[in-house]
């Protein structure tokens, strides 16, 4: 069984196992816009595998990390739409 | 149904026909603009947008500096999606040798009414607080600007429908005849001029044109507002982009108005494949680290290619094709097409109406004597 912990998505406590990437405890969180665009357009993830670069969120204080790509971690800090 | 008989039939929507639409419209003639995919997709759509004044040659400063005095006009009637950004350009000396060369380049500019003024190494930092130290100074030309040229293309393209041009989109051109032009599907459109304006495109159409493909890399970055404030270009970038050997890279970094950073540059010959190649990047990236070492610490979203439409020596070729007694050309304009469009435009309806150019046209004629390059 995969390990489970929690996360902080914009401050809110969110339980995930370790196999999660963290755009999936964004999701648990019920949030969708991880960030604006240009215009201030809300934009959200689309292809899910590093390509499209739409769900570039801050994770641990580091700016445009792309939520699919990462892996949750115990008590990681994810802020979206900055 | 279009008119099939124009004054002009321009071929090609690049940022150089666009203008030169735009121009001929501008003066009542019957416009058609005939492009092969979209406007402003080809070496319009790839570039850097950077309005600059430079000083290879006389000729070549110019028809910048022209041509930048028509953009500072134009200024305020660009749409928002523009991007215009007054931001100038920072001319980036890394050693004494070059700083020798802004010297020169001050008085150049200085002589001939451009405003630019010398930076020593701690101006320069103040002005750029992300370059590294040591380096020697700089020259800032605060009349330069950036812009997003596919839009101005298109901007262009609007205007000159407004005032009657008919765009044919997506068609291609595969003979300029002697009444006008053939499409693919072997429909003529009739027009008493044609202009090509088809870029890397144009040899193929005006066999015997002496241009030649030079391929370019960009990256660009997220948002990091404030990273640089000025385009910054090595001093060395003109030994790059005088160089005619195969390949050499420059320092050379663009703020966009969003926060990104563009980084470029590259320049090859002889490739004629589309691909991003990973050792260029590789250097280009390592050499803006050199001026900007926070650079590597920047996430960088796309990189892409494109291709420079380059004369052997660097001018563009405005005004009439020797034997062909309708055709024009408005190619050739390398990387300063964005700059010169508009003075491209200004000089080609000034010999489509036989008016006296407000600079001189010889330079730019394909029948000149290339002048030597200096710098």
């Amino acid at each position: 069984m995969p390990r489970e912990f929690e996360v902080m998505v914009n401050g809110a406590r969110i339980g995930v196992t370790e196999d999660m990437t963290a755009l999936v405890a964004i999701f648990l969180s019920g949030t969708t816009t991880l960030r604006r665009s240009v215009s201030g357009a809300p934009r959200g993830a689309l292809c899910g595998m590093g390509v499209c670069f739409e769900c570039r969120v801050t994770i641990n204080g580091e700016r445009y990390r792309r939520s699919c790509q990462v892996r949750c971690a115990q008590a990681m800090d994810i802020r979206t739409d900055e | 149904m279009k008119a099939r008989a124009y004054d002009v039939v321009i071929i090609g929507a690049g940022i150089v026909g666009a203008a030169c639409a735009w121009a001929c419209a501008n003066e009542g003639l019957r416009v058609a603009v005939i492009e092969a995919d979209i406007v402003g997709g080809g070496a319009t759509g790839a570039g850097m947008g950077h309005l600059v004044v430079m000083d290879d040659s006389e000729a070549q400063f110019a028809l910048t500096r022209y041509s930048r005095s028509l953009w500072h006009r134009l200024a305020t009637e660009l749409p928002e999606e523009v991007e215009y950004d007054s931001c100038g350009t920072i001319w980036v000396a890394a050693d004494e040798q070059e700083m020798n060369a802004v010297k020169r380049k001050k008085e150049f500019y200085e002589a001939r009414g451009v405003q630019a003024e010398v930076l020593d190494a701690k101006a320069l930092r103040a002005a750029e607080p992300n370059l590294r130290e040591g380096l020697t100074g700089g020259l800032r030309v605060p009349g330069d600007a950036v812009i997003y040229a596919p839009c101005a293309a298109r901007f262009f393209i609007e205007r000159a429908q407004s005032r009657g041009a008919e765009l044919y989109l997506p068609c291609v051109v595969t003979e300029i005849t002697a009444d006008g032009v053939r499409l693919n599907d072997g429909t003529a459109v009739a027009g008493h001029r044609v202009v090509n304006a088809a870029g890397t495109w144009s040899p193929m159409l005006t066999p015997g044109i002496e241009v030649k493909k030079r391929k370019g890399h960009l990256v660009i970055t997220e948002r990091y507002a404030g990273f640089a404030k000025h385009q910054l270009v090595e001093l060395g970038y003109l030994k790059s982009a005088h160089s005619m050997t195969t390949e050499s890279v420059a320092f050379n970094v663009q703020p966009r108005r969003t926060g990104q950073l563009l980084i470029g540059s590259s320049r090859q010959f002889n490739v004629e494949g589309e691909e991003a190649d990973v050792n260029i990047l590789r250097r280009m990236l390592a050499r803006a680290a050199e001026f900007l070492p926070g650079v590597s610490r920047l996430s960088a979203i796309r990189s892409w290619t494109g291709f420079r439409a380059a004369t052997p020596d660097k001018l563009p070729l405005i005004g009439p094709w020797p034997g062909r007694e309708n055709l024009f050309l408005a190619t050739g304009h390398e990387g300063l097409g964005i700059t010169t469009s508009l003075g491209t435009a200004k000089l080609l309806v000034d010999q489509l109406l036989r008016r006296e150019p407000e600079i001189p046209i010889a330079p730019y004629l394909s029948s000149r004597v290339p002048e030597s390059v200096h710098a």
